[in-house]
């Protein structure tokens, strides 16, 4: 497909003896939401790290938006425009929300190398720390500091972990405003949300796609449901 | 003492405002009391107080906002005092020549050994820098025709553009307050900065920063050449004040009385490195005219510092300042 926005190409990873991408190849088109389900420990996480470059893989290329970009460093990949999410809320716990969009911001601009003028947004030195913010908030933040960065392709790696059932719907719906601007990968426990949201779905097991297609065929691929969807849908 | 970087302040929060405006007007005010007091010797001492207290503030940048403990900052400050003495063998005696030369070589060697150090983090950076630290000291030994173990003596004070005006302890006292308030100021412009919040952010999670778009690094040795210059600037100084210099200034118990100066102040507050420097050097001065072992005493006032002030005396003080306000 030449015209995917995010193109992995026969994708290797493995932890001594424990293959977690096995010979993986997945593409994101442009404007699409594509998520990706599996059990835990099926490889969902590491493969989003491997994406924005935190983890290097053993063989295979990645390609985003025309280039190659298997040998980046992560902030150079995030230059390019590939934003993510942390599963495990990341948020600078020392600074204020707006403080944390605010360098999100300040990264796109290219101006961090003012030296002497006073950054705006430290004016919030009376708002609460990160810290005093709940989950359900810090999610949302977390959201927020991606989006600041106007990404071409957003990673969002378990974005409604840990929030209430009235969050994760105003999550849900927010992604579904967001829907269409750029390209999503989503990975995610919540079914719901899932099939409320994907166009496509990419089921993950043992670090292969078992199988891949829109909500409607994915739900009735029986080989899906006997591995993975059987017991989540109960 | 990573314990004590995680529970270090991110930044000063209110009160205590007043602070730095009281440290400096009482610096500035030290020269005019003097003569009443302790003479030329009060001076003296006040001018050594600050100009360690510059190389410490320098310290903090890295310390308290980068997350970087450098075991090799008193390098720095050996090689702005060796450009010093080392021109005036050559004849080179104005400060307009050699303060510019201590800038710039502290500042290239700060970027070449961080290019190296900053590839690495943790217990491994201490140690790389350490051994920077380390090189230039027995380098600096080494230097027979500059007096090698020995140090060397530097004739007179630097000129100012020909004029013998840092010969006037008085004049020298000022202009080493002139530059520890440009210090100062420079620091809390660059920490309060887009820049500085860069470097902020990082000490608190350089892969979120990384996934943001920053290469860390960059920002990281870029802070690190700065509070090389600072050092720098400091040693060049220090040269001029003791009119001496030895490849002592470099060792490594030097570095570790910075990083105790910056630890005893409290760390990632500009304000507390002036207080740690000037703290660490009065009850030296103090303690060591009471006993030769001054050293038994002062170490385990250290310990208690560092145990029950977990914010350094700038903790100290905010904490009896919140108390205040609400008694």
């Amino acid at each position: 497909m030449p015209d995917a926005v995010l193109h992995l190409d026969r994708l290797r990873k493995s932890f001594g003896a424990l293959v977690v991408t096995d010979d993986l190849t997945f593409d994101v088109m442009p404007r699409e939401l594509h998520a990706v389900i599996g059990p835990n420990g099926a490889g969902k996480t590491t493969l989003i790290n491997q994406i924005s470059g935190l983890i290097a893989p053993d063989s295979g290329t990645i390609q985003f938006a025309g280039r190659d970009i298997t040998a980046l460093p992560t902030h150079a990949r995030a230059e390019l425009g590939l934003a993510r999410s942390f599963q495990v809320s990341s948020i600078l716990p020392g600074f204020s929300a707006l403080e944390n969009v605010a360098l999100a911001v300040q990264s796109r601009a290219g101006s961090s190398f003012r030296v002497l003028g006073r950054a705006a947004a430290e004016a919030a030195l009376n708002e609460p720390a990160m810290a005093a913010l709940a989950d359900g908030e810090k999610r949302a933040l977390e959201l927020a500091i991606a989006l600041a960065m106007q990404p071409k392709v957003l990673l969002l790696d378990e974005p409604m972990a840990g929030t209430g059932r009235e969050e994760t719907a105003r999550l849900v719906e927010l992604l579904r405003r967001l829907k269409g601007q750029f390209a999503v990968v989503l990975v995610e426990h919540d079914m719901t949300a899932v099939f409320a949201l994907a166009d496509r779905i990419s089921v993950l097991i043992y670090g292969r796609i078992l199988a891949s297609g829109t909500p409607a065929r994915v739900r009735a691929d029986p080989r899906v449901v006997a591995a993975y969807l059987g017991d989540e849908m109960e | 003492m990573a314990v004590l970087l995680a529970a270090s302040p991110a930044r000063p929060r209110g009160r205590l405002r007043a602070l730095p405006a009281c440290i400096f007007l009482a610096f500035a005010l030290i020269p005019i009391v003097a003569p009443f007091v302790g003479g030329g010797y009060l001076v003296s001492l006040g001018s050594r107080v600050m100009i360690f207290a510059i190389a410490a503030v320098a310290l903090d940048l890295l310390v308290g906002y980068g997350a970087l403990i450098s075991f090799g900052h008193a390098a720095f400050i050996g090689i702005g005092a060796y450009a010093v003495g080392i021109l005036s063998v050559y004849g080179i005696t104005d400060a307009l020549v050699s303060l510019p030369v201590a800038l710039a070589v502290s500042a290239a060697y700060a970027f070449l050994t961080g290019v190296v150090c900053l590839r690495t983090s943790g217990v491994y950076f201490i140690m790389i820098t350490l051994a920077f630290g380390q090189m230039a000291f027995f380098t600096a030994s080494s230097l027979a025709p500059f007096g090698g173990d020995d140090g060397l003596t530097i004739a007179a004070r630097n000129t100012l553009a020909g004029l013998p005006l840092l010969r006037n302890e008085r004049a020298f006292y000022y202009l080493v307050f002139v530059c520890l308030l440009g210090t100062y100021l420079f620091c809390r412009a660059l920490v309060r900065s887009r820049f500085g919040r860069v470097v902020r952010g990082a000490k608190e999670n350089p892969v979120r920063m990384a996934t943001i778009g920053f290469d860390v690094y960059r920002f990281r040795l870029a802070t690190y050449v700065i509070a090389g210059a600072l050092a720098g600037l400091s040693g060049f100084l220090l040269a001029n004040a003791t009119e001496f210099v030895s490849p002592a200034y470099m060792s490594w118990q030097r570095s570790g009385e910075l990083i105790v100066m910056v630890l005893l102040g409290g760390l990632g507050s500009l304000d507390g490195a002036i207080i740690g420097a000037a703290a660490y050097l009065l009850t030296e001065e103090w303690l060591s005219g009471v006993t030769e072992h001054w050293k038994v005493i002062f170490g385990p006032v250290l310990v208690l510092v560092v145990l029950f002030a977990r914010g350094g005396l700038i903790g100290l003080a905010r904490d009896l300042a919140r108390r205040f306000a609400r008694a």
